[in-house]
C-alpha cells in the first residue's frame, strides 16, 4: 500500500501524530523538573523502569522516529526527481509559507539535534540499564534518584543550551506547517479546520517554547 | 511601456534550452500578456527569427491551454486568472519579465514555452468519467435530487480547466489538486458514486505512473489556480482513496 503517493503521505501523517503526542508527554514530564526535583525523579524512575514503556513504547517510539525521518527523505528525493529542470526564476514566497517549503531543512536540523540528544541522555540511559544492568536509578553514595542531577548537569554548558534552544526554534518551524499538514493528509478538512489551524499554531509555538524555558531555567538555576 | 523579456527558448524536447533576452518597446498596458507575446513574435518574424512557440486557444480563461511561468509564478502575478487574462498593467515600465514553460517531469517541454500536458488526459482516461447508458432513453440528471451543498461543491470542483498551474506551482510538481478536483466533481454526485472506488484508485495510480510528485500541503496550487480550486478537494481525495483502499475487493 505504501507504493502510492497518498498512502505515503498518510503514513507520514500518522507517524507525525504519534510524535506530536510523544512531544506533549515529554514536555509534561520535563516541566515537573522546574517545580519539583522529587516529582521529576519519581516520574523518570517510573518511565525508565516500567516494562510496558521500556519494552513496548520505547521500540515503538524508535520505530516512529526512524520511520518519519526515512520517509521524509524518501519523499524529498522522489519530489525533487519530479522536476528534473528547475525554474530560472521561482517566486515560492508568493504562494506558500517558508515553513512549508523547507520541511526537509527544519527536519535535518531536528535530526542533528536528535543525535546530540541521544548522546546526552538516551545512550547513557541504555548503557546504564541494558549494558551495566543497573535499574536502580541511584548512584552509589548519593541520596535519591540521579535523574534531576543529570538533567541539571547537562544544561550547565551555555553552548549546549544555545544549541538546544536553536533546535527548538526549528522544531517550532517544522510544527507550524507539519501540525495542520498532517490533518490535511489524512483527509480532515472540514468545519473544524479553521479552529484546528489556530490550535496547531499554538501547539507549534508553545511546545518548543516550553522546552526552551526548561533548558534556560536549569541553566540559570543550577 | 518598455520591457526586457527573458524567455526560455528550446528547439525541441532533446535540446538543452536556455534563457534569451528580448527587449520590447511600445507595450500598451491594455494588452493581454498573450497579445504582448503576439507583438514580440511579429517583430521576430519581421527580423527573420523563429517566433516563440506558446500554447493558447480560447483567450478568455476557459480552455486552460495558455500556460507560462511568469516571473516565478504560474500564469503570472495576478490571482484567479490564466495567462490570457493577465494584463500588462500588472507590470511597470522598465520591468524585466522572466517567461518559462511549466516545469515537471510529467510535463516535458515540446518547444520553447509549449509543454506536453497529455499526462492529464491519461489520468482522466483512467477514471475521470461516469459510465451512463447513451441509448437514447437516458434518465434526465435533473430528475435525481441532489443536496445544494453537494451540487455547489461538485460544480466548484468541475470548474478545473486542467491547465496544470497546480503542477507548475507545486515545489514537488504534484498533480493532486487537478486529480482531486476530477475525483471530487464525480464522487459528490449520485451518478459518480457508483464508480467512486475504482475511479480514485485508478486515477491516483495513473498520476503516480506519470511521475508527478507527492503533495506536501504547501497550498501553492490553491493560490495559483486560476479557478480557485480548493485544498478541500485534496483532503476529500485522500479520504476517498483511504476508504477505497481499505474496502476494495
Amino acid at each position: 500500500m505504501l507504493k502510492s503517493s497518498i498512502a505515503r503521505k498518510v503514513a507520514m501523517a500518522l507517524s507525525a501524530f504519534f510524535l506530536m503526542i510523544f512531544l506533549l508527554q515529554h514536555l509534561a514530564i520535563n516541566l515537573t523538573s522546574v517545580f519539583s526535583a522529587e516529582t521529576f525523579n519519581e516520574l523518570s524512575q517510573f518511565m525508565g523502569t516500567n516494562p510496558l514503556i521500556q519494552f513496548v513504547m520505547q521500540p515503538v517510539l524508535l520505530f516512529g522516529v526512524l520511520f518519519h525521518f526515512i520517509m521524509g527523505f524518501v519523499l524529498e528525493f522522489r519530489n525533487r526527481s519530479s522536476r528534473s529542470v528547475n525554474y530560472v526564476k521561482n517566486n515560492g514566497a508568493a504562494n506558500s509559507s517558508w515553513m512549508s517549503r523547507n520541511m526537509i531543512l527544519s527536519g535535518l536540523v531536528i535530526l542533528a539535534f536528535f543525535c546530540l540528544h541521544f548522546v546526552d541522555f538516551w545512550i547513557p540511559e541504555i548503557n546504564t540499564k541494558f549494558i551495566q544492568g543497573d535499574w536502580t536509578g541511584v548512584v552509589a553514595g548519593e541520596e535519591g534518584f540521579r535523574y534531576f542531577a543529570e538533567l541539571q548537569h547537562k544544561f550547565v554548558n551555555p553552548i549546549r543550551v544555545g544549541v538546544y534552544c536553536l533546535a527548538f526554534v526549528f522544531l517550532a518551524l517544522h510544527l507550524l506547517h507539519g501540525f495542520n499538514s498532517a490533518f490535511q493528509s489524512v483527509g480532515a478538512n472540514n468545519k473544524y479546520t479553521k479552529g484546528l489551524k489556530k490550535f496547531g499554531t499554538a501547539y507549534a509555538i508553545l511546545v518548543p517554547l516550553g522546552f526552551i524555558f526548561i533548558a534556560l531555567f536549569h541553566h540559570f538555576n543550577h | 511601456m518598455k520591457l526586457t523579456l527573458k524567455i526560455w527558448r528550446q528547439k525541441n524536447s532533446n535540446d538543452k534550452g536556455g534563457i534569451q533576452t528580448y527587449p520590447i518597446d511600445n507595450v500598451s498596458e491594455h494588452m493581454s500578456f498573450l497579445e504582448m507575446m503576439d507583438v514580440l513574435n511579429e517583430q521576430l518574424i519581421t527580423q527573420g527569427t523563429d517566433p516563440i512557440a506558446f500554447d493558447h486557444d480560447c483567450r478568455e480563461g476557459i480552455c486552460g491551454m495558455c500556460s507560462m511561468y511568469i516571473n516565478g509564478e504560474a500564469h503570472g502575478p495576478d490571482r484567479g486568472v490564466t495567462t490570457c487574462q493577465l494584463h500588462m498593467r500588472k507590470f511597470k515600465d522598465g520591468d524585466t519579465i522572466y517567461i518559462e514553460p511549466f516545469r515537471a517531469k510529467g510535463f516535458p517541454v515540446i518547444k520553447d514555452l509549449v509543454v506536453d500536458r497529455t499526462a492529464f488526459d491519461r489520468i482522466q482516461h483512467a477514471g475521470g468519467f461516469v459510465s451512463v447508458n447513451t441509448s437514447g432513453n437516458t434518465q434526465d440528471a435533473n430528475a435525481i435530487p441532489i443536496p445544494k451543498d453537494d451540487a455547489d461543491k461538485a460544480f466548484d470542483a468541475a470548474t478545473c480547466i486542467g491547465c496544470g498551474a497546480c503542477v507548475a506551482s507545486c515545489k514537488n510538481a504534484s498533480a493532486m489538486l487537478f486529480v482531486s478536483a476530477k475525483v471530487s466533481q464525480f464522487s459528490l454526485l449520485p451518478q459518480g458514486k457508483v464508480e467512486a472506488k475504482r475511479r480514485v484508485l485508478n486515477m491516483v495510480e495513473q498520476m503516480d505512473k506519470e511521475g508527478f510528485g507527492n503533495c506536501t500541503n504547501t497550498g501553492a496550487c490553491e493560490v495559483e489556480c486560476p479557478k480557485g480550486i480548493s485544498l478541500e478537494n485534496i483532503a476529500r481525495m485522500n479520504r476517498e482513496y483511504l476508504k477505497a483502499s481499505l474496502a476494495s475487493d
